[in-house]
Formats: structure tokens, sequence, C-alpha cells
């Protein structure tokens, strides 16, 4: 069976929001000291197929990734975690290209590479997420879609997909090719690569392909804006005074509380 | 051409959601100057369109035996036939599961553009205009969508309803024939009973993080609190992950988004990622002990305590209080 995994590199979700400023101007994130890291939902997505293989014993698992060249480094740490290659398109346009030129940037790198029974990518990145980029890759390439799996099981040349809902889950039965969007769970962290693995991975190939390789419209991929484009981005303001309760005693400080709680519960 | 076009899945009913998806759609129906409608489909197609006729020009019922039980791709295709034949110039969905998996989808095979999680959606020119929360809640960005039809997925639960008309707008079926598509099938289908009630309709939450330690704590701790309250139980997602309790407790910007007049957050540090699930609440109050914690910037009143003593306390404040 061949995987592939769409992996994106954000900047660290995790930064708390007082370190956290936007340039309104060009509507984009500033930097800062924050780290970029692999968007989890991308790690989970990636663990997913990993365990897939271990229980099938033979599968290959390609990561690909669109953006700056700094995300060689999410690739480099796929590697670690043990997928077999690794491919960038190297992002020299808009730094934050809409969903629907993303879909196209990677359905082009997909067809490149080979062909894939299963591709897999993240419910949303955890910077604009967007929750668009799976969906118009399924469009792309003519492939059905699930949204949401937190489990891939494979039997006898079908695959079995456990997804999340509003109210539960559901299993669903594929016949591959699919797309498949991977939500977190408890049985999908990330595992934490070796470190001997990690400096292992640096020394692994890894494909690099620039817009103008993949045989698409480049500059309408360097524009990036044909679906959609961000009009403004700020920081809302938004500040609540928290009265906290106070008494001698703990027994005060509850009683209190319950108060508060039954003040505001008993209009209901 | 200037048409708004709701899409509900009717297995959820006349909830929240779909009276605020009405409520959106009529608003910016009357913006554009064209008219509302509402597609239904699966089971309750014919009950929630009777409701929907009070509210919209046009209703049309998806009618076809294969349309009952949500599949992915033969739903779409019945979505993409029925609002490709109305051309409107917007199709509005609501923020559950199987909207925003169909929602892109949908969009690229109308030729138009979608955008997500939207919070306010307004006219600017030829543009359609969508303000949604990004970087997991700590900025908000307004989005223009460049091709029509904009397709959008709302916080459905967050838009005030519509107004009943004077009179009933007509309901009508579409006999479809759409091919069930079977690359992919649906073969099991489970419920995590909660209660009866739903989270995103519940009106007081309890909600539990990492800090709570383990599962024991959410039914002998939490659970009891919940109940005298008359409350829905929820979690952050530290506390999913860690097999606590089910996904489906999750609150923020990759779980529910809740409404609720007192969100009770017990041992969350409220991330902005948590806080995205929660900004609608009416009142947020926490437990925990760290005076620091982002958490207590967003409470009206809050308690710095170990939740193992407080909580017990509680319950028994409560009930007396209750007497
Ligand atoms: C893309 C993305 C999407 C995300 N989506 C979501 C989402 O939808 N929902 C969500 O919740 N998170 C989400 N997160 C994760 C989020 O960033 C936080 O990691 C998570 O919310 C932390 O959970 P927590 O507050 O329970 O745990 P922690 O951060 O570990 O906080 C535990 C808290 O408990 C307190 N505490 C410990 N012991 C006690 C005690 N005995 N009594 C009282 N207090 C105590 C501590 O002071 C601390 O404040 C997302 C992250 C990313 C990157
Ligand atoms: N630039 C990118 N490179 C690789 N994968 C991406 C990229 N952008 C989005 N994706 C994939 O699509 C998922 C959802 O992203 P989004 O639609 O932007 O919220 C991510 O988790 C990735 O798996």
């Amino acid at each position: 069976m061949n995987i592939l995994v769409c992996l994106k590199q954000i900047l660290d979700p995790e930064i708390p929001a007082r370190d956290f400023r936007v340039d309104p101007a060009r509507r984009e994130a500033e930097r800062g000291s924050a780290n970029l890291v692999t968007n989890i939902f991308c790690e989970n997505a990636l663990e997913t197929a990993l365990q897939l293989r271990e229980r099938t014993g033979s599968a290959k698992i390609t990561v690909l990734s669109y953006g700056q060249p700094s995300a060689e480094d999410s690739l480099r740490k796929a590697l670690a975690m043990k997928a077999d290659a690794a491919a960038l398109i190297v992002n020299d346009g808009n730094a934050n290209p809409d969903p629907l030129t993303t879909a196209r940037v990677l359905a082009a790198a997909i067809r490149k590479l080979g062909t894939f029974d299963l591709i897999m990518v993240g419910r949303e990145a955890g910077d604009w997420g967007a929750g668009q980029t799976g969906g118009l890759l399924a469009e792309e390439l003519g492939l059905p879609c699930v949204s949401f799996v937190d489990r891939i099981e494979s039997e006898g040349g079908q695959l079995r997909l456990k997804r999340q809902t509003d109210t539960g889950w559901e299993v669903l039965e594929a016949e591959p090719p699919i797309v498949a969007t991977v939500t977190n769970d408890e049985h999908n962290l990330p595992r934490i690569p070796k470190v001997r693995d990690v400096m292992m991975s640096y020394r692994q190939p890894l494909t690099k392909w620039t817009l103008d390789d993949l045989g698409i419209e480049a500059n309408e991929a360097r524009a990036g804006n044909t679906y959609y484009q961000v009009a403004e981005l700020f920081i809302p303001q938004k500040e609540t005074r928290c009265e906290f309760v106070t008494g001698d005693t703990l027994d005060q400080k509850v009683e209190s509380f319950a108060k508060r709680i039954v003040e505001v519960t008993s209009a209901l | 051409m200037n048409d708004v076009v709701i899409c509900l899945f009717a297995s959820a009913g006349f909830d929240k959601a779909a009276q605020g998806l009405a409520g959106a759609g009529r608003r910016l129906a009357d913006e554009l100057g064209g008219r509302l409608r509402a597609v239904v489909i699966g089971a309750g197609a014919d009950t929630l369109a009777l409701e929907f006729s009070r509210l919209c020009d046009t209703v049309i019922i998806a009618d076809q035996a294969e349309l009952a039980e949500y599949q992915p791709e033969t739903c779409l295709n019945a979505l993409v036939r029925l609002c490709g034949e109305l051309s409107p110039r917007t199709v509005l969905l609501g923020n559950d599961a199987y909207s925003q998996e169909i929602a892109p989808r949908l969009a690229y095979r109308l030729g138009g553009s979608a955008v997500g999680d939207g919070v306010e959606v307004r006219v600017e020119g030829e543009a359609l205009r969508v303000s949604r929360q990004v970087y997991g809640g700590k900025a908000q960005a307004v989005i223009e969508l460049k091709r029509m039809p904009a397709v959008v997925w709302l916080r459905a639960r967050s838009f005030a309803p519509a107004p009943a008309r004077a009179e009933a707008g007509e309901v009508t079926r579409a006999a479809l024939d759409i091919q069930a598509d079977t690359r992919t099938r649906v073969i099991e289908r489970k419920r995590e009973e909660q209660g009866e009630a739903r989270l995103e309709e519940a009106r007081v939450i309890v909600s539990g993080g990492r800090g709570i330690g383990g599962p024991e704590p959410f039914t002998t701790e939490l659970q009891p609190l919940a109940d005298l309250l008359g409350a829905q139980m929820a979690a952050s997602r530290a506390a999913c992950d860690a097999g606590w309790v089910p996904p489906t407790w999750q609150v923020g910007q990759t779980g529910k988004k809740v409404t609720p007049d007192l969100y009770l957050a017990i041992a969350i540090t409220g991330a902005s990622q948590h806080m995205a699930g929660i900004s609608e609440a009416k009142t947020i109050s926490a437990i925990n002990t760290d005076p620091d914690a982002p958490i207590f910037k967003h409470c009206q009143f809050g308690i710095v305590e170990d939740y193992r003593k407080v909580v017990p306390l509680l319950r028994e404040k409560l009930a007396a209080l209750q007497k």
C-alpha cells in the first residue's frame, strides 16, 4: 500500500496569547521568537499512517509539504518518525496561499510522485484553520473524501476508517484510493522520534521541486488568491475582570463561590 | 442570482443551529435583495421542512431513499444538483461535522469559494466577506471570497433566529435519482449517549481539563456536581486525548462550540484554542490552582484552589442553597 501524508509547517500555536502579534498591514502573524512546528493534526495523520503500516506489515509512507525552505525541518522530523520518503515544494510566492491554490499545488506534486492508495491530511492547520485542503484535494484528484478520521485499518484491499461525528463515531468502508482528513484522539498522539533518528534523517534523500517543476500555472499559484484572500487581520480586544472569591477559610471561599453560581444559574 | 440557500441535515432537528442558520440566511437575503431558500436532506426532512416553511421563501426536500442516512459522496452529489439548479449567490451551512466535510467540495463543484467557521457574513460591494477566528482564536480575520457562489459554514448557534413570516413558504419535493456512490460507505454509526440533551444546547456546562488527573474524578467528582446544576459535561482536548472522556466532549477550536449561560472550567488552563469554543458563553467561571492561568482573563468570577478540595464542598453548599 502506498500512503501519502501532507504536512504543513506553522507558527507554534501553543505560544501564549499575550506574546502573539499580527501585522495588520501585511495581514500576517509576526514570527517573533516563536518556533516553527509541524501542524499537530498532520502529525496525528502521520502517526495514524505509521500505525497502519505496523499493522499491515508492508506499506510505503511518503510525506509532502508545500512551504518555505524551513518546511524541510517538518519533513526531516517525519523521516525521523520513520516515514519512508519526503518531498518539498518550495513556495516562492504568497506565504499564505488560499486553500484551492494549496490543493492544486499538492495535487500536482502527488501526480508527479506516483500513485497512492491513501492520501492523508490534517483536519485543519493550527494557524489559519481553513479545514479545506483535504476536500479540495479530493476534488482536484477526483477521489472521495472522509473527514475527521482517527483510525484506519486495511482488510482485503478495502480500507476501514473510524471517524468522529458530533454525537459519536462512524465506521466507513472505502475502496482505495481515497483522501482522509485526520483528527486527534487518544490513540494517535504523535510518537517522539529518537535523537539518533533525527540526526540520521538529515542524511536521507529529500525531493525538492519548485512551482515551475509541477506543470501548473506557476504564477497563479504564486499569487495564491483566486479563491479567497485575507481582507483584514487583527487581534480583538477583550478583557474581563475576574473577581476572585475571598474568605479566611476554604469553607468561606467555597460558600461565596457557590452563591455566585446559584446567582447565575437560578435565573434559568 | 441573489438568492441565499441554506442546507440542512434533518437528523439534528429544529435546533438552535438550524434556527440560527435561518436567521443568518434571512438577513443576508434581505441585504442582497434575494430570496431565502432551504434545502433539507435526510430522515425527518418532512417535519423540519414544515418548520422552515415559516421562515423561508421556499423549502426543497431532497426526496430519495438513498439519502435518508448520510453517506458523504451521495449526499454531496445531491446537494451539488439541488444547489446548482437554484444558482444561488450564497450557500450557508452549519458547523456540524457533515457540513464541514461537504462544504469545500460543494463550493468546488459549483465553481465557487468556501470559507468556514464564520461568525459574521456581510456584503461589501460585489464581494462577500466573512469574519472568523484564526491562529487558534488569538486573532480575527475577514476573508473575502473571490468566486461565486460563496459557500459558508457558520457558527450557526451564534446567530439570532429568523422572525416567523406571515405566509408560509412553499414546500416542494425534488425527486432525485442520484446514483449511490459506493466508493465510501458508512457501515456503522454509534451515538455516545450523554444524557438527553446535546452539549451545544446546554445552558450550564461543567468542564474538566488535564488537571483533573485521570478518568475517575470525572465520574466521582464532576458528574455529581453537574447533576446538581442540571449541567452537561465537557472537557479540554488534553483530557480527551488522554482517553479520560470521549472525543465528543471536547470543547474548543476543533471541538464543540458551546453557548451556555454558565461554563465552569475545572483544572483547565484556558489555552486560546479552548477559549475559541466558548467565546459565546454568557458567564465563564473557573477553579484552578494557578492564579495566573489564562482562563481567569475570561472569567467573571473564579476560585484559586485545588479542585479536589473545592468540588466536594461545593456540592454540599449548592445542595444546601438549593433547598
Ligand atoms: C490546532 C490546535 C487545536 C486545538 N484545539 C483544541 C480544542 O478544540 N480544545 C481544547 O481544549 N484544546 C485544543 N487545543 C489544545 C490547547 O492548545 C491546549 O493544549 C489544551 O486546551 C490544554 O488543556 P488543559 O487546559 O486541560 O491542560 P493543561 O494546559 O495541562 O492545564 C491544566 C490546568 O489545570 C490546573 N490544575 C492542575 N491541577 C489542578 C488541581 N488539582 N486543581 C485545580 N487546577 C489544577 C493547572 O494550573 C493548569 O492550568 C488545540 C491545539 C492546537 C494546536
Ligand atoms: N502548505 C501545505 N503543505 C502540505 N500540506 C498542507 C499544506 N496546507 C495544508 N495542508 C494539509 O491540509 C490540512 C488542512 O489544512 P487547512 O485546510 O489549511 O486547514 C493540513 O493539516 C495539511 O495536512
